[in-house]
């Protein structure tokens, strides 16, 4: 409120490509990033945490150097440790900052598409200072081509910013659950503040002031805050579009709603007292509440405190401290080798921009000859998509960890975001609750209508009919939103996408 | 009069820094407190600071032996929640087990 710094730039930037559509937002993709000024589009361009798109292209790695924290949160357990965990906050190996400095580099020198290291814990990177910056420190000095980002809960950022503005760290990612501390209370038990462990609500309205003390003093020089909040049904479900209208009136550039991760199997406090996590169509219903006042991520991971590779894969196994020391690291060579991938990437991407414009400015074009805006409405359609990266329907639906899902609509294809699940493949019968891989990938895939995968076996092609979900292997190796438009086509042209005569009558 | 780390600790390094007396140090398979330096930090605090930061109830005990934390003061985890814990653990175990036999 008191310094709207990029929010300024924001409504001027809007306002100068405003008045017809500008390239990057228009088209079958409706990227979350469109509405960003050029500037804060350059820096995340090739961010896979920040762009929709980048993610498909460009990989992130993460380094658990920070095991300290300074708050407890009820969706944490700090015991727990395995790997076949995913979820923030998880981490296997602890590292030095000699040892993450050299891990970063073997990993930036074997997967070239690397443009992003991040410090996200395991406890809170601002907790351990000198852990943090010593390794933040060396890597600006060694490896000057990779991106510097840090995520924490707030606690001791006011009184780290001026350190952080000193590296080459343009990101940082604010975890910001609530604004009121009635609500805070609920979420943190205790806060360590001024050498005194703090309770409940006290501590909350301390950890809430510092966050928005430090959200304002990182966008005043201009460093790009992204806030992460995680969706707590009963809790904080009905207070994050405040959050997000808050943070979005200091500066902050991106929202990311995330869903509560609480299992009893965690040890948490949400897992053991049975909260519940919201379904995959609450958190969307939140996102698109949110949307209006704020731009708001969906492709998010939830990505381990150790992750490395593409969002959705984690190629940690490959990068031990053991695998490590064994390696040679000629970084300058890497260098090199790296800024031709970059380059390669970002010459791909443009190509893929302009075809994008021009067969929306066709399809534009045709329909105003048809005189389509006459025809019906057509209703939007929500498509799941099985994939292993590079943007194209790849992945066998029984191996698939997740799904992607996609609305597709007269507007266009926009991503919704992703869907985690047991591969069919994998499952057993042994999953305890006598759920089946199969019934969890039905469950989660509840509200689309389409799946589309390089390959659907026979057994489960009839359940999926079963529930309303069409399976579709018609589109393998082709781009993910061109099948789902050439879908989408289809659907209407066999007339199965004419509006419900209710949503007709309220239209009318 | 010394403090005591005991093995339930998950060497998150937080109390180390903290220590007015540097009587906290790495050590396998967990951090120790050096009972010759540790002052309790009776002068420098109201509060002794490895036990107001540590995030485990029970790691850090007195010369008696008895919890800084007592269970449930800072997680709001019942001993019966615990209990619940324990159970779910074994049941994924189990489970893991039988899938990997059968």
């Amino acid at each position: 409120m008191d310094l709207p710094v990029i929010n300024t730039n924001s409504s001027s930037g809007e306002a100068a490509e405003g008045g017809g559509c500008a390239s990057h937002s228009c088209g079958s993709t409706d990227d979350q990033l469109g509405h960003l000024p050029e500037h804060i589009r350059a820096k995340v361009h090739n961010h896979p945490c920040y762009s929709e798109q980048a993610h498909h292209y460009f990989a992130r790695m993460h380094v658990a150097v920070a095991p300290a924290c300074n708050i407890q949160c009820h969706y944490c357990n700090r015991k727990y440790d395995c790997s076949n965990e995913s979820r923030p906050g998880v981490v296997s190996e602890v590292l030095t900052p000699v040892q993450a400095v050299k891990k970063v580099m073997a990993v930036a020198a074997n997967i070239p598409q690397m443009t992003v290291l991040g410090i996200a814990g395991p406890g809170d990177p601002l907790a351990n200072p000198e852990r943090t910056f010593a390794t933040f420190r060396e890597l600006s000095e060694k490896a000057p081509d990779i991106k510097l980002c840090v995520s924490t809960n707030g606690l001791a950022l006011p009184e780290s910013v001026e350190e952080l503005s000193k590296h080459n760290i343009d990101h940082v990612t604010i975890t910001i659950n609530c604004v009121d501390p009635d609500v805070g209370a609920q979420i943190y038990p205790w806060i360590f503040w001024n050498n005194k462990r703090i309770m409940g609500r006290e501590g909350a309205a301390i950890l809430i002031e510092q966050q928005q003390k430090g959200l304002e003093m990182l966008t005043a020089r201009g460093i790009l805050v992204k806030v992460n909040s995680v969706m707590i049904p009963g809790v904080n479900d009905k207070h994050l579009a405040e959050v997000s209208r808050v943070v979005k009136s200091k500066g902050a550039f991106l929202h990311n709603v995330m869903p509560l991760i609480a299992e009893p199997e965690h040890g948490t406090f949400y897992g053991l007292m049975g909260q519940p996590s919201p379904t995959a169509e609450e958190l969307q219903a939140l996102q698109d509440a949110c949307s209006g006042d704020m731009n708001m991520m969906r492709h998010c991971r939830q990505c381990r405190a150790d992750a490395v590779g593409l969002l959705g894969e984690d190629r940690g196994l490959e990068f031990t401290m053991d695998k490590i020391e064994d390696m040679e690291i000629d970084y300058p060579a890497a260098m090199v080798k790296r800024a031709e991938v970059h380059a390669q990437i970002a010459k791909e991407l443009e190509i893929k921009d302009q075809d994008r414009l021009f067969q929306a400015q066709a399809k534009a074009a045709l329909a105003a000859m048809r005189g389509e805006a006459d025809a019906p409405l057509s209703r939007p359609v929500l498509m799941a998509v099985s994939t292993k990266g590079g943007g194209v329907i790849n992945e066998h639906f029984g191996h698939a960890h997740e799904f992607l899902v996609y609305e597709a609509s007269p507007a266009g294809v926009r991503f919704i975001g992703h869907r985690k699940t047991t591969p069919y493949c994998e499952g057993g019968s042994s999953c305890g609750d006598g759920e089946s891989a199969l019934d969890e990938t039905l469950r989660v895939l509840k509200g689309c209508e389409v799946v589309l995968s390089a390959k659907i076996g026979f057994e489960p092609w009839a359940p999926l009919e079963a529930a309303g979900i069409q399976p579709n292997g018609e589109h393998a190796m082709e781009p993910i939103e061109e099948a789902i438009a050439a879908v989408y086509e289809e659907l209407r042209a066999a007339g199965k996408l004419e509006e419900k005569p209710e949503l007709q009558q309220k239209v009318a | 009069m010394s403090l005591e780390i005991i093995e339930s600790c998950v060497n998150c390094y937080a109390c180390e820094p903290l220590c007015p007396n540097e009587a906290i140090y790495q050590a396998s398979p967990h951090f120790l407190i050096d009972p010759d330096k540790c002052t309790e930090c009776l002068g420098d605090y109201d509060d002794a600071q490895c036990s107001s930061i540590c995030p485990v109830e029970g790691a850090i005990v007195d010369e008696l032996g008895v919890a800084l934390n007592l269970p449930g003061s800072l997680t709001g985890i019942s001993e019966a929640m615990l209990a619940k814990y324990q159970a779910a653990v074994e049941a994924t175990y189990q489970a893991a087990l039988e899938a990997k036999t059968g």
